[in-house]
């Protein structure tokens, strides 16, 4: 949509706010835009999301990788990445970084499974 | 929440996380124990050595120490910081006894020619020359690769920002920071669709500063926008917990954007979203900084134009911090004008403020930038900012000028609207879908070629998913829901500690690319280091690569293939023209044509004469005043040049006159007898005698003529014979009978020393301890 410059038309409305009014106005306005936003953010994950969690559990990327890949498959990323690996640490009675090896081997995912099910091709 | 009037941009003070220390082997400082060495390069193999164990010493930003009305030199400064330890001073700079004055604000440049182990040494380059922020840029295809990189992305091209890469380039800058004296920020890129990751390994690396905005992604790299604000927020938190500076990506719509100049409203938009959205993630406003460009470029006018945008953004912006970008919107093959841009977006830092002064090589519109652009971008910077220090002390922003007032009112009323606009349309999704960004209208007028992005398409999408109810991380600095077990002290308790708190858990990967890593990179050019071979280079070590200027009487077009083949005959390989411009239609066009040139000095070889020393001018001085110095000087024979003679003689072009040496000038084709017989009549130390070469070897005759007269008449001894010109040799002239002779490039200051420091010798010898 094309539309000609019809700001005087428009302002009518802020024309006699002061400027800190006005200023004012644009950070409530921002807020109203980025508000849904982190909500969305703060309920929500992502792939990478999970593999930054299990990078800071020590666990190196190209087996993050792989276990990230491994939980989508299955649909169980809203459960954290980290989660899994340290639900299944606990069961083996292993560190988290050889569980998530194992993991990443496609292995052990029975145990996950018979905590959250799982569901192949999500 | 409301924000109080006057709040700016404040929401909800986060409880910003302190930047942590994260526990291990500790701050070994291997830097401070092997400093690097002025007079030798950087050992590269030193850097790698050991690369797996490496740590940084610090986390987080550092801003520089500002020193109020510092004394430097003969002057006084307003806007400086403290000085270095070591650099390159401006080429100007020999006339204040050297200074180094150094601008207030941090001064960046980015250094990314795709091999680390080649920018390294270029950084070292530039922060001698004043950046203390070097910004390495990631390759288009990595932001598009879902997972961390951790080798070489094989295909991709450019330059993959790896853990390896990552941390020697903080290893280098951790020895060259000590070299200079001052920290240097390192910084990347946290974009794309692996952005947590990169983030965390940042903040595991040392990494100092990062881009990070999600509008960018989904602009300019369409990246869906879901996933890109969803990744954001984790990523600003594990930055904020680093206590790293970020930089957003809104300057890019003015280097997309049609009419550039139009997008202003939305400028302040795009910085108001990524800077609310950060500080709701945990990011403490004072590391939040806009990327902010002044939009136009002469020849329109564009100071007036800019200066409007600049001070609405810092009224509505207070508590961020400015990183004043430079126009690359504009940015043709001329260097030369690319530089003036630079200068005059620099007069707005000045007139406004910038924390952070950007800078952008002039070679940006050829070529990628080679290393002497950074250090001429880094000088343009340090040059004008120290040139308009103190500017606002004298010279203020006229607030009330009713254009200025007006237009500062109407830009953040535009961007209300657009807000409102934004509002109405369905939030921030909707007015992407809608097309409202980087529309070449000023809003609310719009052109419909803005970038529209769908919610359902780009890459990554449907790719975000909702977080369980069970859902947990048990990591620290992770953002949003997290279902920890109850009575923890940190999150990572329940795995004993994560990366961010304890660094001997970080794991080190390797380059996995066989082919394109820096081993075996550094095994190809290892025969021109290890020999110290000198080959030209602009980029990569013994690439080859010159320049040649030429102005060519010919057309543009024409001009341009004839110097292509001239190329060719100066034996340039893959010559190509990077510049031309026309000096007129008809008479003539200036071209510049870069080349390979395929060859090596080797230094073992090389003759190199003695540099001469001078006496320095003080001494000089001294001696003159103390003893007295006179000369006669004349152009001899049929010869009516007399400019060489004036410019070693006048105080006007800093001839010997200015140490107080008196000299009778004769004028031009003057006989020989009658320039002895004056040296004789006026007691004269010294007789300077100038003379262009003639086939008819007139200059030898006339050198030797004077010799045997003053032999004749009996005043060898007493006089300096002493000829100059053009084409004169010093060992020609003694052959000839002179007591030395001055070519092309003498200065006064050679001649004066000659004198003074012969004279000195022959008193010595006559009488040691004695006076002239």
């Amino acid at each position: 949509m094309t539309r000609a410059d019809e700001y005087l038309a428009w302002r009518t409305h802020l024309a006699d706010l002061p400027d800190e009014r006005l200023e004012a106005r644009f950070w409530e306005l921002v807020e109203r835009v980025t508000e849904p936003l982190i909500d969305l953010a703060r309920t929500h994950t992502s792939p990478s999301i999970e593999r930054s969690v299990l990078m800071r559990m020590g666990i190196d990327s190209p087996t993050g990788n792989g276990v990230v890949n491994e939980l989508d498959k299955r649909g169980l990323l809203g459960h954290g990445a980290g989660h899994v690996v340290l639900h299944c640490a606990q069961q083996w009675d292993v560190d988290v970084r050889a569980a998530a090896s194992k993991l990443a081997s496609g292995e052990g995912w029975k145990d996950v499974e018979r905590k959250w099910g799982g569901h192949h091709g999500a | 929440m409301a924000p109080e009037a006057g709040d700016k941009g404040q929401f909800r003070p986060p409880k910003a996380p302190e930047p942590y220390t994260p526990a291990g082997a500790g701050p070994d400082d291997w830097a401070s124990r092997h400093p690097l060495d002025p007079e030798q390069k950087i050992d590269l193999h030193e850097i790698l050595d050991g690369i797996e164990d490496y740590r940084p010493r610090r986390r987080g930003w550092t801003w520089r120490t500002p020193v109020e009305d510092q004394a430097i030199g003969p002057f006084s400064y307003r806007e400086t910081s403290r000085s270095l330890a070591r650099s390159v001073p401006l080429p100007a700079a020999k006339y204040f006894g050297d200074i180094d004055p150094q601008p207030d604000c941090v001064v960046t440049t980015e250094i990314a020619s795709g091999r680390f182990e080649d920018d390294i040494r270029r950084m070292r380059m530039t922060a001698w020359h004043g950046a203390d922020h070097i910004m390495v840029i990631r390759t288009a295809g990595q932001s598009h690769m879902d997972s961390l990189l951790e080798g070489t992305p094989e295909g991709v091209g450019g330059i993959a920002v790896t853990r390896k890469q990552v941390r020697a380039t903080r290893k280098a800058l951790d020895l060259i920071e000590d070299e200079v004296g001052r920290p240097v920020n390192f910084h990347s890129y946290v974009s794309g669709v692996a952005g947590p990751e990169m983030a965390v390994m940042f903040a595991e690396e040392g990494v100092n500063g990062a881009h990070q905005d999600p509008q960018y992604n989904v602009l300019y790299r369409n990246i869906n926008m879901v996933r890109s604000f969803v990744d954001a927020a984790v990523a600003k938190r594990i930055m904020a917990a680093a206590g790293m500076a970020q930089i957003d990506g809104a300057h890019n719509a003015n280097a997309t954007a049609r009419e550039a100049w139009k997008v202003m409203p939305e400028l302040l938009v795009q910085h108001a979203i990524n800077c609310a959205y950060s500080v709701k993630a945990g990011m403490p406003p004072e590391n939040i900084c806009l990327s902010t460009v002044p939009p136009d470029a002469a020849p329109a006018p564009c100071v007036r134009m800019d200066l409007p945008y600049a001070v609405a953004l810092r009224d509505l912006f207070g508590q961020y911090k400015m990183r004043a970008q430079q126009n690359t919107r504009y940015i043709e093959s001329c260097g030369r004008e690319a530089t003036v841009n630079h200068v005059l977006d620099m007069l707005i830092s000045r007139l406004t403020s910038a924390d952070i002064q950007s800078t952008i090589t002039p070679d940006e519109g050829r070529n990628v930038p080679w290393h002497y652009n950074n250090v001429h971008a880094c000088n343009t910077a340090r040059q004008t900012l120290v040139g308009l220090d103190g500017l606002r002390k004298v010279v203020k922003v006229d607030r009330e000028a009713p254009e200025l007032k007006s237009k500062v009112r109407e830009l953040k009323e535009r961007a209300v609207l657009f807000l409102e606009g934004m509002v109405r349309d369905g939030g921030y999704f909707g007015a992407v879908q809608e097309g409202y960004f980087v529309d070449s209208g000023m809003y609310p007028e719009t052109n419909d070629d803005g970038i529209a992005r769908k919610i359902d398409g780009g890459v990554g999408v449907g790719t975000v998913v909702e977080r369980a109810a069970d859902y947990m991380a048990p990591v620290c600095h992770h953002f949003g829901d997290n279902h920890l077990p109850a009575g923890l002290n940190k999150p990572c308790d329940p795995i004993g500690g994560c990366t961010l708190c304890d660094e001997r858990l970080i794991p080190f990967i390797d380059e996995l690319d066989p082919e394109d890593n820096v081993n075996v990179r550094l095994e190809r050019t290892a025969e021109q280091r290890e020999k110290g071979l000198i080959t030209p280079e602009v980029q990569w070590a013994g690439d080859g690569v010159v320049v040649v200027t030429m102005f060519l009487p010919a057309a543009e077009r024409m001009a341009e293939f004839a110097a292509l083949e001239l190329a060719k005959a100066m034996n340039l390989r893959e010559p190509e023209v990077i510049h031309k411009q026309v000096m007129h239609p008809a008479e003539g066009t200036l071209v510049e044509v870069r080349g390979r040139l395929e060859a090596s000095v080797d230094p073992a070889k090389l003759v190199i004469p003695a540099e001469v020393q001078l006496v320095p001018e003080d001494e000089i001085r001294t001696f003159v005043k103390d003893y007295g110095l006179k000369c006669v000087s004349a152009t001899v024979g049929n010869d009516e040049h007399s400019v060489g003679m004036r410019e070693i003689i006048d105080i006007k072009h800093g001839g010997i006159e200015k140490y107080g040496i008196e000299c009778v000038y004769l004028g031009t084709s003057v006989s020989v007898d009658k320039l002895l017989d004056a040296a004789i009549e006026h007691a004269a130390d010294a007789v300077l005698l100038s003379t262009i070469i003639t086939h008819g070897d007139i200059h030898r005759q006339n050198m030797e003529k004077i010799a045997d007269l003053a032999v004749e008449k009996g005043v060898r001894e007493k006089l300096l014979l002493i000829s100059g010109g053009t084409q004169v040799t010093d060992e020609l002239a003694r052959s000839w009978g002179m007591d030395a002779g001055f070519g092309r490039g003498t200065k006064g200051h050679h001649v004066a020393s000659f004198m003074v420091e012969t004279l000195l010798a022959r008193a010595a010898a006559r009488a040691p301890g004695g006076s002239p």
